[in-house]
C-alpha cells in the first residue's frame, strides 16, 4: 500500500512534451556532432540544414504547450515548487531564443560556405545547438541553480563559437575577453545566490519570494548583497554598462552570424534571468533592484548610443561596430521596463513591454545582420562607407535595410519600432519614472542621428564601380523571414504588443 | 451642401489618408503596361499628378458633402479597434476645424505635384520624389484627421523622413545640414510631445481625442494637466516654430526645394497650431489656462524678432535671402496664430484658425514666385537681384513682378485679402482675453503684436520695391515672364486668397460653432 507513494515521491515523472523545445535542440546537437564523424567532406553541408531543421522542429513543439500551465520536476507536496515551468512568459522567451537562433543558423549556412577552411562545421553546429539549448531552458527555470546552468549552457558554447575561426587572432582575443569577463560576472552572481541561499534555505524563485518577506534581521544585510550580486551575472549578458566592454570587439571578432545571434539571443538570455530573478524572486527588494536597474538602464543606453555615434564610416568593420553599440543602447531601453516593473503596481504589465520590445528588436536586428552579412560577403571589411548606394545595385535590399533601420530608431514607415518604444515609454510613465522617460526621449534623438545618417548612405550615389551583391537562398530566406516579420507586425502591431497588455506569468 | 451618404463619406476620409500611401507604395514600382508614358520618370510624375488630384478631388467631394450647419459635430466617422494593448484605435473624422486643412492640404500637395511635372526637381531620381511627396501628403493628412492621440504622434512622426529626405536630396545649398537640424530639432521635441500624451493617456485612462475633449481635463489633476500641457505644447512649439525654437525654420526653407519649402510652410507648420488647438485647449484647459500668457509673451516676441529678422535681411547690402526672409515672416506669422490661440476666447481662436489658412495660402504662393525667380535668375540673393537699382521685375516679367507685389501687400494683411483677418481677429481677441486672464497684460501683447504688422508691410514693401521696381536697362535680356503651368499651378492660390479675403464667412461659418464647442468643452 505504501510503496507507490514512496515510488512516486522517488521517481519524479517528467512532462516530455514540456522540456521537448530545449531537448530537442540539445539531442540534435549530439546528432550534428556524431554525423560530422561519419559525413565525408562533400556532404558536411547537410549538418547545416539539419540544425536549421532541429531547430524548427523544437520551436514547432512550443504550439501544443500553448495554453501555458505545464510544469514539471516539481517538488511534492504543499507549498508546490517546480523547477521547469512553461508559462507564457516561458513560451515567447522560447519562441523568440529558437527563432533568433533558426536566422542565425540560416544566415551560417552561408557563411560557413564562404569560410569553408577555417570553421570546422560539425563544432560550429553543434555549439550553436548547444547554445540555443541552454538559452530556451533559461526562461523556463524556476529556481536558481538551474537558471545558473542554463545561463552557462547559454554562454559556454558562445565562448568557443566567438574565437572558432582558425588562425584569426582577432577572433580568439575577442573570445578570450567574452570568456575571462563572463566567468568573473558568473562566479559573482553565484556567489550572490550562495548569499541569499544563506539567507532563506531554498532555491526554488517562489519560495525565495516567500522567505526573503521575513528573513532575520541579521541576515538582512546578508540578502540584501546576495540580491544584488545575483542580478550582475544577468545584467552582464544583457550587456548593461558597464559589463559592455567586451561587446565591440566580440561582435567584430566573431563570425558576423555568431555576432547576430550574440546580440539577439545573448541578450534574451540576459533579460529573462533578470526578469525571473527580479519579479519572481525578489519582488519583496524592489527598493533594491528597481533604483538600481533604472540607473543602470540610463546608463546603458547613453553610454551604448554615444559609442554608436563614434563609429566613423570609413573605418574597418564599422558597420558590426555600430551594430554592436546600438545593441547596446537598446538593452538600456529593455531594462527600462524590468526597472519600471519594480515601482509599479501591476509589473507582469510592465514586463511585458520588455517581452514586445525584445520581440521587434529580434526580429529587425536580425535583419539588419542579415543585410551587413550580404554585403560582408563581397565587402570583408564591412565598413558603413561600403553601403553607399546599395539602392542602385540592390534595390530591395536596400529597402528592406531601411526599413529596419528605421525600425530600430523607431520612426515611421517602422511603425512597429516605434510602438514598441510607445510601449516602453508609458511602462516608465505608468511607474511614476519621469526622469528615466526623459532620458530615453533624449536617446531616442541621438539614436536617429546614425541610423539615418546609414540610412541616407543607401540612397546617395555610387561611388566607384558598384558591386552588385548576389543573395544566396539561405540569406534571400532570412531577409524574406524578418522583413516580412517587420511588415506584417508594421500592420498590425497588436500581435507582439499584446504581452503588453496582459500577464504573462 | 449636398447630401452624401454617411458611409461614402467615411470611405471618402479614409481614401483621403491611405490614398497617398498605396500611390507612394506604387510610385516605386515599375509602371504597368499602358501607363509608360514618354520615359519612365514622365511616367512617376504623371502618377504624382494623378494621385494628388484624385486626392484633392476626394477632398473637394468631403467638404461638399459636409453638413454645414453641424460644423462642430465630428463627420465622416471611423472608429476601428487597431492596437488594443495600447488602446490605439484608427478613429478618424473631420469637423469645421479640420476640414479646411485637410483641403488646403490636398490642394498644396497637388499644386506642387503639377508644378513638379512640368519642372522635375533636380537632384536625385523623380521616382523617389513622388513616393516621397504621397508619403508625406498622407502623414499631414493624417494628422489632421485622426481623432486618436498616440495616431496623432505617428502621423506627426510620418512627415519627418520624407521631409528629411526631400530636403537631404533635392534642396540647394547647405541641404544636408538643415536637414539635420530639421529632423533632429522636430524630434527631439515630438518625443517630449509623446510623454505628454502618453502621460494624458494613462491618467485619463483613453487616447480618444473626442472623449478626451467631452471630459474637457475633468479626470486630469491640475498638476497632470500643468506637466502634460509643458510636454506636449513644447513639442508643438518647435514645429509651428514659436521663438525661440525657430531656428530650424530658416535654414531649412532656404535650402528646401521650392515644393518642400511651399509643402513645410504651407502644411507642415499648420500640425503643431492645429495640434495646440485640437489637443491642448480642449483636453487640459486647465494647464493650457496656466501657460497661455507666457505663450502669448512668446508669440508676440516671435512677431517682432520675425520681422526685425527681415527688415535687416531686406537691408541693401545686407546679403539677404529672399527664402530665408520669407521663412522668417512665417516666424512672424506664426506668431500671430499662437497670440490668437493663447487668448482662449473664440475670437482669437478662430483668428488663429483662419491665419493658419491664410498663410498656408499666401506663403505657398511666396515660396512658388522665389522658386521661380530663382530658376530664371539662378539667385534668390536680394542684393544679387537687386544690384544698384532694383531687380525691375515690373519691367522684365510684368505678370511675374505682379503676382509677387500681391503676394507680399496679401502678407502683410492688407484688407480684402486673406492676410487681413485671421491677425486682425487675433488681435481682437488679445484686447478682450478670456475672463480669468490678465487683462493688462494682454492688452500690452496686442499693442506689440499690432506694431509687429507695421514692421512687417515695412518689411514687404522694401522687398517689392527693390524686387519689383527699378530702371531697366536696354541691353539686358528680359526674364521670361509666368508661363502656362506656373498660371495654372499659382491662380488657384491667388483666386483662393481673393476668395477668403472678401467673404470669410465661408471659413470662419465652418470654424467658429467648432471653436465655441471645444471652448465650452468637448464635442457632442
Amino acid at each position: 500500500m505504501s510503496a507507490q507513494p514512496l515510488a512516486e515521491s522517488l521517481v519524479q515523472s517528467v512532462d516530455w512534451l514540456a522540456v521537448a523545445p530545449p531537448t530537442i535542440a540539445a539531442a540534435v546537437g549530439l546528432v550534428v556532432l556524431v554525423a560530422d564523424l561519419f559525413l565525408p567532406e562533400a556532404r558536411k553541408p547537410v549538418l547545416g540544414w539539419l540544425s536549421v531543421a532541429g531547430l524548427a522542429v523544437a520551436a514547432l513543439t512550443l504550439l501544443p504547450l500553448l495554453d501555458g500551465d505545464h510544469s514539471t520536476f516539481c517538488l511534492n507536496g504543499a507549498p508546490r515548487a517546480c523547477s521547469y515551468t512553461a508559462d507564457h512568459f516561458t513560451l515567447v522567451i522560447q519562441f523568440l531564443v529558437l527563432g533568433g537562433a533558426l536566422l542565425a543558423a540560416l544566415l551560417s549556412v552561408t557563411n560557413l560556405k564562404d569560410d569553408e577552411r577555417r570553421v570546422p562545421p560539425g563544432e560550429f553546429w553543434f555549439l550553436l545547438l548547444s547554445s540555443a539549448a541552454g538559452a530556451a531552458l533559461l526562461p523556463a527555470s524556476r529556481d536558481l541553480a538551474t537558471l545558473i546552468v542554463a545561463l552557462e549552457v547559454a554562454s559556454l558554447p558562445a565562448f568557443a563559437l566567438v574565437g572558432i575561426r582558425h588562425g584569426d587572432k582577432r577572433s580568439s582575443e575577442a573570445a578570450l575577453k567574452f570568456f575571462l569577463s563572463s566567468v568573473t560576472a558568473t562566479a559573482v552572481s553565484l556567489m550572490g545566490i550562495s548569499f541569499v541561499y544563506a539567507s532563506t534555505g531554498t532555491l526554488y524563485l517562489t519560495q525565495v519570494a516567500q522567505r526573503l518577506t521575513h528573513v532575520d534581521g541579521q541576515l538582512h544585510t546578508l540578502a540584501q548583497a546576495g540580491v544584488v550580486l545575483t542580478l550582475i551575472g544577468f545584467a552582464f549578458k544583457t550587456a548593461a554598462v558597464p559589463f559592455h566592454f567586451w561587446v565591440p570587439d566580440t561582435y567584430v571578432g566573431a563570425p558576423l552570424p555568431v555576432a547576430a545571434y550574440l546580440s539577439v539571443v545573448g541578450k534574451a538570455v540576459g533579460f529573462s534571468g533578470l526578469i525571473l530573478v527580479t519579479v519572481v524572486a525578489f519582488p519583496s527588494y524592489a527598493d533594491v533592484w528597481g533604483p538600481a536597474l533604472a540607473a543602470l538602464a540610463a546608463l546603458t543606453m547613453t553610454v551604448g548610443n554615444v559609442g554608436a555615434l563614434r563609429q566613423q564610416a570609413t573605418r574597418a568593420y564599422s558597420a558590426v561596430r555600430l551594430l554592436a553599440w546600438s545593441s547596446v543602447g537598446q538593452a538600456g531601453y529593455l531594462l527600462v521596463p524590468i526597472a519600471a516593473a519594480g515601482y509599479a503596481k501591476d509589473p507582469q504589465k510592465a514586463i511585458g513591454s520588455t517581452v514586445a520590445y525584445a520581440l521587434m528588436y529580434a526580429a529587425v536586428n536580425l535583419g539588419a545582420f542579415a543585410v551587413a552579412a550580404l554585403v560582408g560577403r563581397n565587402r570583408a571589411l564591412n565598413r558603413i562607407s561600403d553601403y553607399r548606394g546599395l539602392y542602385a545595385t540592390n534595390p530591395l535590399t536596400a529597402l528592406l535595410l531601411a526599413f529596419f533601420l528605421l525600425c530600430l530608431a523607431g520612426l515611421p514607415p517602422g511603425v512597429i519600432g516605434l510602438f514598441a518604444k510607445v510601449t516602453v515609454f508609458s511602462a516608465a510613465v505608468d511607474a511614476g519614472l519621469g526622469w528615466l522617460a526623459v532620458v530615453m526621449a533624449v536617446n531616442v534623438v541621438i539614436a536617429l542621428f546614425y541610423y539615418l545618417q546609414w540610412t541616407a548612405l543607401l540612397f546617395r550615389t555610387p561611388e566607384g564601380e558598384p558591386a552588385r551583391h548576389r543573395a544566396p537562398a539561405p540569406l534571400t530566406a532570412a531577409l524574406a523571414l524578418t522583413g516580412v516579420l517587420g511588415v506584417a507586425l508594421s500592420g498590425a502591431p497588436q500581435l507582439v504588443l499584446r504581452f503588453a497588455a496582459t500577464g504573462l506569468f | 451642401m449636398i447630401d452624401i451618404n454617411e458611409s461614402v463619406m467615411q470611405f471618402l476620409l479614409a481614401f483621403v489618408v491611405v490614398g497617398p500611401l498605396l500611390g507612394a507604395v506604387a510610385a516605386l514600382l515599375p509602371a504597368p503596361p499602358g501607363l509608360k508614358g514618354k520615359s519612365p520618370e514622365q511616367a512617376v510624375l504623371r502618377h504624382g499628378v494623378t494621385v494628388t488630384g484624385a486626392i484633392l478631388i476626394a477632398a473637394i467631394v468631403l467638404a461638399l458633402g459636409f453638413d454645414h450647419a453641424h460644423a462642430s459635430k465630428m463627420q465622416a466617422t471611423t472608429d476601428i479597434s487597431w492596437i488594443p494593448a495600447l488602446d490605439v484605435r484608427i478613429h478618424l473624422g473631420i469637423d469645421g476645424i479640420s476640414l479646411p486643412l485637410v483641403v488646403l492640404t490636398a490642394l498644396l500637395t497637388f499644386l506642387c505635384a503639377l508644378y513638379s511635372y512640368f519642372k522635375p526637381p533636380a537632384g536625385g531620381s523623380p521616382k523617389a520624389f513622388v513616393a516621397l511627396l504621397l508619403l508625406l501628403e498622407s502623414g499631414t493628412l493624417a494628422s489632421f484627421a485622426v481623432l486618436d492621440l498616440l495616431l496623432f504622434f505617428l502621423a506627426f512622426e510620418m512627415v519627418l523622413i520624407p521631409m528629411y529626405f526631400l530636403i537631404a536630396r533635392w534642396g540647394g545649398e547647405g541641404r544636408t545640414r538643415a536637414a539635420w537640424k530639421f529632423i533632429l530639432f522636430t524630434l527631439l521635441g515630438s518625443v517630449v510631445m509623446l510623454l505628454g500624451l502618453l502621460l494624458i493617456g494613462i491618467k485619463a485612462g483613453t487616447f480618444d481625442m473626442v472623449a478626451l475633449a467631452t471630459d474637457n481635463g475633468r479626470s486630469l489633476t491640475a498638476s497632470v494637466q500643468v506637466i502634460a500641457v509643458l510636454a506636449i505644447g513644447l513639442g508643438l512649439a518647435v514645429k509651428t516654430p514659436m521663438w525661440p525654437l525657430h531656428s530650424w525654420l530658416p535654414d531649412a526653407h532656404t535650402a528646401a526645394p521650392t515644393v518642400g519649402s511651399v509643402l513645410l510652410a504651407g502644411v507642415l507648420l499648420k500640425m503643431g497650431t492645429y495640434g495646440f488647438v485640437r489637443i491642448l485647449l480642449p483636453i487640459a484647459p486647465h494647464g493650457f489656462h496656466t501657460f497661455a500668457p507666457y505663450l502669448a509673451a512668446f508669440a508676440v516676441v516671435g512677431i517682432i524678432y520675425g520681422s526685425l529678422a527681415c527688415l535687416a535681411l531686406a537691408k541693401r547690402g545686407a546679403k539677404g535671402d529672399l527664402k530665408r526672409l520669407i521663412a522668417y515672416s512665417s516666424v512672424g506669422h506664426m506668431g500671430f496664430v499662437l497670440l490668437g490661440i493663447a487668448t482662449m476666447t473664440p475670437t482669437g481662436v478662430n483668428g488663429a484658425l483662419f491665419a493658419n489658412i491664410a498663410h498656408g495660402l499666401i506663403t505657398g504662393l511666396l515660396f512658388f514666385l522665389v522658386g521661380a525667380l530663382k530658376d530664371r535668375t539662378g539667385t534668390t540673393d536680394l542684393d544679387t537681384l537687386a544690384e544698384e537699382t532694383g531687380a525691375a521685375l515690373y519691367g522684365k516679367a510684368p505678370r511675374l513682378g505682379g503676382l509677387l507685389a500681391f503676394g507680399a501687400v496679401a502678407s502683410l494683411g492688407l484688407p480684402g485679402l486673406a492676410g487681413f483677418w485671421g491677425e486682425m481677429l487675433a488681435l481682437f481677441g488679445a484686447f478682450k482675453p478670456a475672463a480669468d486672464l490678465s487683462r493688462p497684460a494682454y492688452l500690452t501683447f496686442m499693442a506689440i503684436g499690432a506694431f509687429g504688422t507695421l514692421l512687417t508691410a515695412a518689411y514687404m514693401l522694401i522687398v517689392v520695391r527693390r524686387v519689383c521696381m527699378g530702371g531697366v536697362e536696354q541691353e539686358v535680356p528680359a526674364l521670361a515672364d509666368v508661363r502656362g503651368y506656373e498660371f495654372a499651378a499659382w491662380t488657384p492660390l491667388v483666386a483662393l486668397t481673393v476668395v477668403a479675403g472678401l467673404w470669410p464667412r465661408a471659413l470662419l461659418g465652418l470654424t467658429d460653432p467648432a471653436v465655441h464647442q471645444l471652448l465650452a468643452g468637448g464635442h457632442r
